[in-house]
Order: C-alpha cells, then structure tokens, then sequence
C-alpha cells in the first residue's frame, strides 16, 4: 500500500515534519509513505487555470496524490486555521472538482503546535475542505500539543505516539476498507 | 382494474421516467428548504409490491460544487453506496377518503424499507394511487405519489455545518417524495 504524506509547514526541520517522520516509524507492513515535498513551488490558484492548464508544480500535486492510496496530513495551525500554502495546494487538486484527485481517497489529520492544543482548530479545517473536495476524511484528529516540549528528545513519548500509530492505522484500514468495497 | 374498486392494482406496471420524479427537501440555514432532486429514476409495481430505486450519481442541484459534496462520503458516498432503494409489499388504500388533491385516485399508506448509504431502515410513506387511465398511446397507466420523512442521520448522512446564529446549515429531517406514473403494458392485461 502506497500512502503519501502532506507536511503544511514549510519550515525547515518544522516540528510537522518531525510530526510525519515519526508516523512513518508506525507504519505496518507492506505500507509505504512518501512524503510530498513540492509544496513551496505551487503557484497561487487561479481558476480559470484549472484542468487544461494547471502549472507544473501543481499538476506534480495531484499526479502524487493520484499514485497514492491515501494521503496523511500534519499540518501546522497558522492564526487559527491551516497555512496559506496547503489551503492553496489543495484549491489545485480539488478541479475538476467532480472529478478530482481527492474525491473518495481517504485522508487522516495530524497537527502539532507549540500551544496547548496541538493545531486542533487547523486540524478540523482541513478535514472540513478536504470533505468539501470530496475525500474520505478520518473522522478525527490527532493533536500533539507542545511541540517543543514533544519533539525535544526526537521522539514522541508513548501515549502521543499510541495516538498517532492509531489514527495511522485507521488511515490503513480505511484504505483497504475501500479496496475491498470496489472489488466488492 | 379500477382503483373504483378499492384494490391495489394487479399485474405488472412499468415507469414512465419522463413524467415521474423523486425528489428531496431538507430545512437549510434553519429557516428555508432546499429541494434537489435524481434525474435517473427506476420503479415497478408487480402483483401488489413496489419496489423503486435512484440513481445517485443523477443527483441534480443547481451547482456543480454541490452536487459533487452532495456524491462525496459527506454526504451519500456515490462510490460505494451508487443506488438509493426501496420495496414495499405492504400497500394499503384508505378506502374511506380519496385525495383531496384534485388529481383524484385513493389515500395510501405503502410500508417498506428504504436503503441509502448502505442502511437499510423500515419506511412509511403516505400519498395516493389514481388511475388507470388511458394514455395518448393506449396504454393504461397509473399514478402514484408517495411522501415520506426520515432522519438522515440514521442513514449515515451527517454533515453539517454550525451557523453563526445558532443551529445548523441543514435540518435533520429529509422530505422525500415520488411522483410516478406507471404504465401497463397492452400485452399484460391482467
């Protein structure tokens, strides 16, 4: 099972994308994980540049979410929603929008912030325009809180990684869910 | 066969699409309704049961974007849940009332179960059975107009949204109606 990962921060060495490593060392056999990483070049949306003539870096956004199976968010929380960068990215893949890239392809929400809650209002923003778009969003979120304090000794500690490990399994099992119904 | 007679019509009738339609209607900002309704429409009535299905992906609402949330798991999950159906058996006419409707035909009360998203729930629907009449082509055909409401959340449909005002975007409750003509075959004249 191929899965790819969509880390919103741009920040290097982000704290989510310390976030996403640490959910690749839960995967489960057979489970692959790439991590997108051409977020930054994506242009700003333009509508009447949609499916005919979306640019190279967002076309390279869909193709990627096109190949996987299913997609692992850990998005930051900037002024209380998702960053500028992933909303945009997003906006591109979601035309043609009844046939979009994202439509039916299960997706799971992870956050960490430097604050008490763990980007959980950004967390349920991307669930909420990931359903828009037509996803097979995970009905959950997975704060980690205190990002610093969390990725300070490079690992997670238990109870946030049994966290994560969940919320990755249940991506899985959503992905295979889905396997066995169109197969049905 | 004449619904004169007060019984439900026997042998086999088939959907005229053109001239039937399903359609829904759902409280919207708390204080409208918002009606859409499926272009694709399936429907028979054979010795006593109906039994009717839609198609989902011909949902049809005024804009692209929400017809496409409208077949997204948000709301019915048209990939893996492609057909809305129902069948009942249980088809009783109100034998003391006919429809105040103008159009004529008995009150009936038809039960059975409905399936959307994959959950199958039982179902009353209340409305009236008119006809035969004859058509320009010479068949007979009946009519049937049903309304039922169910709870969307029972069949998994959930979505919502939290207004500024208090409340929700949609209503709970989904008016579903059918209006089907029906028409018998000149060779099936049972």
């Amino acid at each position: 099972m191929k899965l790819l990962g969509i880390v919103g921060s741009l920040r290097a060495g982000s704290y989510n994308a310390q976030l996403m490593t640490a959910a690749a060392g839960t995967l489960p056999a057979g489970v692959e994980l790439g991590v997108y990483d051409g977020l930054r070049a994506i242009p700003p949306f333009d509508e009447q540049r949609d499916a005919t003539s979306a640019p190279p870096a967002a076309e390279a956004f869909k193709r990627a979410i096109a190949e996987a199976e299913g997609i692992l968010f850990a998005t930051p929380e900037y002024n209380g929603s998702i960053p500028g960068q992933l909303k945009n990215a997003l906006d591109w893949a979601s035309v043609p929008f009844e046939h979009n890239v994202l439509r039916n392809k299960p997706a799971a929400v992870l956050g960490t912030s430097t604050g008490m809650f763990g980007a959980v209002w950004a967390q349920a923003d991307l669930r909420k325009v990931l359903g828009l778009i037509g996803a097979r969003v995970l009905d959950r979120d997975t704060p980690v809180p205190l990002a610093e304090m969390s990725f300070a000794s490079g690992a997670l500690d238990s109870e946030l990684l049994e966290a994560v490990t969940a919320t990755v399994i249940d991506l899985v099992a959503m992905v295979n869910e889905r396997a066995r119904a169109l197969t049905a | 066969m004449s619904l004169t007679e007060q019984s439900v019509p026997t042998g086999t009738w088939q959907l005229d699409p053109v001239h039937s339609k399903a359609a829904f209607a759902v409280r919207h900002s708390g204080i409208a309704t918002f009606r859409g309704h499926f272009n694709d429409v399936s429907a028979e009535l054979a010795d006593g049961t109906l039994t009717g299905a839609v198609d989902v992906a011909s949902v049809e609402v005024p804009i692209a974007q929400l017809r496409g949330h409208l077949l997204a798991p948000d709301f019915f999950d048209v990939e893996q849940h492609p057909q809305i159906t129902f069948s009942a058996s249980d088809i009783a006419l109100d034998t003391q009332r006919t429809s105040s409707s103008g159009t004529g035909g008995e009150r009936a009360t038809v039960r059975g179960e409905l399936t959307l998203r994959g959950v199958t729930k039982p179902l009353e629907a209340t409305g009236t059975i008119a006809g035969p009449a004859t058509y320009l082509d010479g068949n007979e055909r009946i009519a049937i107009a049903l309304e039922t409401v169910v709870n969307r959340h029972d069949f998994g449909v959930s979505w919502n949204a939290p207004l500024p005002s208090g409340g929700n975007a949609l209503g709970d409750d989904v008016t579903i109606t059918v209006d089907l003509e029906l028409v018998r075959p000149a060779s099936d004249t049972a």
